[in-house]
């Protein structure tokens, strides 16, 4: 349950062409840093999200790599120019075989 | 030199009337009030704040059929949850002779309603349903009032609450009361309402209840903390929701 393939968008649904949309991605991950210890003294190993993309009608716009450093639940906050409609595409994936999907639509008028 | 000293007594009056004031208008607030913007931003935005995982978990809980009599929490208070508005605000409550907080509530429906195993405290899926039944009172006033019933649990709660103990030797009211607003180390010491149960505290990296806000605060001043679950943690629970009676519940808050 920390770590489920949940995550949230939030972006407009609609936008004028040339428009600057700003999105928001957050995942449900513990980001478990790997230098951290259970109560027996037996390192906790590192299970993180390694990397985050999004790729808009198929091209990617948007890509960020994610280190021990960075908090549980992380939130990304980007933005990019309303172009086309189409569907905006989410992921991320990383440590032990974690990938979560998530996708947007967009209506470009 | 008297014009002088009429104006030095002047200052001392305006100042010891903005002092009065000040203490009057800000006489009881949320710890919201004392974060930054940042964080109250992250809390307004449910789409932000990151409690909004666990308010998903516990709404697939409670539409989860299981158990020998296949119910889910959905089968008997409805399938939005919105039966429970307002049910957060009444919480610690004496049921049938014995004092309950809201999760020892959930536990208790779950053991003899779905003939479930309890949920261990602090485990992750107590703290989603309990924030996910918390949260469809947010924003409604805090309702905990002195009964026949309750008044000798809120009696020892408040001696709690004004008990010196561990190795420092310190009570809860001498800081947040006493020093309330005034500051430990770097941070700003609230005046300990507790209005955002379960909370998503960033020091934590995740969802945590009141009890273990409490047992943080009792291994600092170097105390044996009290039990999870235990009486004396619903006592103590009893006092500090009657004392914030009135504040509006904000389920789920965010706190640095």
């Amino acid at each position: 349950m920390s770590k489920t393939s949940r995550t949230v968008i939030t972006m407009p649904d609609k936008a004028k062409r040339g428009e600057i949309i700003e999105i928001r991605a957050i995942a449900q991950h513990d980001m478990e840093t790997g230098f951290r210890y259970d109560q027996n003294g037996k390192r906790i190993p590192r299970d993180i999200i390694r990397s985050f993309t999004c790729s808009y009608g198929g091209v990617e716009v948007f890509k960020a790599d994610f280190y021990p450093g960075v908090g549980a639940n992380p939130m990304v906050i980007f933005s990019t120019i309303a172009t086309e409609s189409g569907t905006l595409q989410f992921e991320w994936t990383g440590d032990d075989g974690y990938e979560a999907l998530n996708q947007a639509q967009i209506t470009v008028t | 030199m008297r014009i002088v000293h009429i104006i030095i007594c002047c200052i001392g009056i305006t100042s010891t009337y903005l002092v009065t004031a000040e203490a009057q208008t800000s006489a009881r607030q949320s710890g919201y009030q004392s974060m930054s913007a940042e964080n109250q931003a992250l809390q307004d935005d449910p789409n932000a704040n990151p409690a909004v995982f666990w308010l998903m978990d516990g709404q697939t809980l409670w539409k989860d059929s299981a158990g020998p009599k296949q119910k889910s929490c959905a089968s008997c208070h409805g399938e939005s949850g919105q039966s429970m508005k307002g049910a957060a605000t009444h919480y610690p409550k004496v049921m049938s002779g014995k004092l309950q907080t809201l999760e020892g509530q959930i536990n208790q429906c779950r053991a003899f309603n779905q003939g479930l195993p309890q949920f261990a405290y602090e485990s992750k899926q107590l703290l989603a349903l309990t924030a996910f039944v918390a949260n469809q009172s947010k924003g409604l006033p805090i309702d905990v009032q002195k009964t026949a019933n309750n008044q000798s649990d809120l009696k020892k709660g408040h001696d709690w609450f004004y008990q010196r103990m561990g190795q420092l030797n310190l009570s809860c009211a001498q800081c947040h009361e006493e020093r309330a607003g005034l500051k430990l180390g770097g941070s700003i010491i609230p005046q300990a309402h507790p209005t955002g149960y379960p909370i998503y505290r960033i020091e934590w990296q995740s969802l945590g209840s009141l009890e273990r806000r409490l047992r943080n605060c009792m291994s600092g001043v170097r105390a044996q903390p009290f039990e999870y679950g235990s009486t004396e943690m619903a006592q103590l629970e009893l006092y500090l929701m009657w004392r914030a009676r009135g504040m509006p519940l904000e389920t789920p808050a965010v706190r640095p």
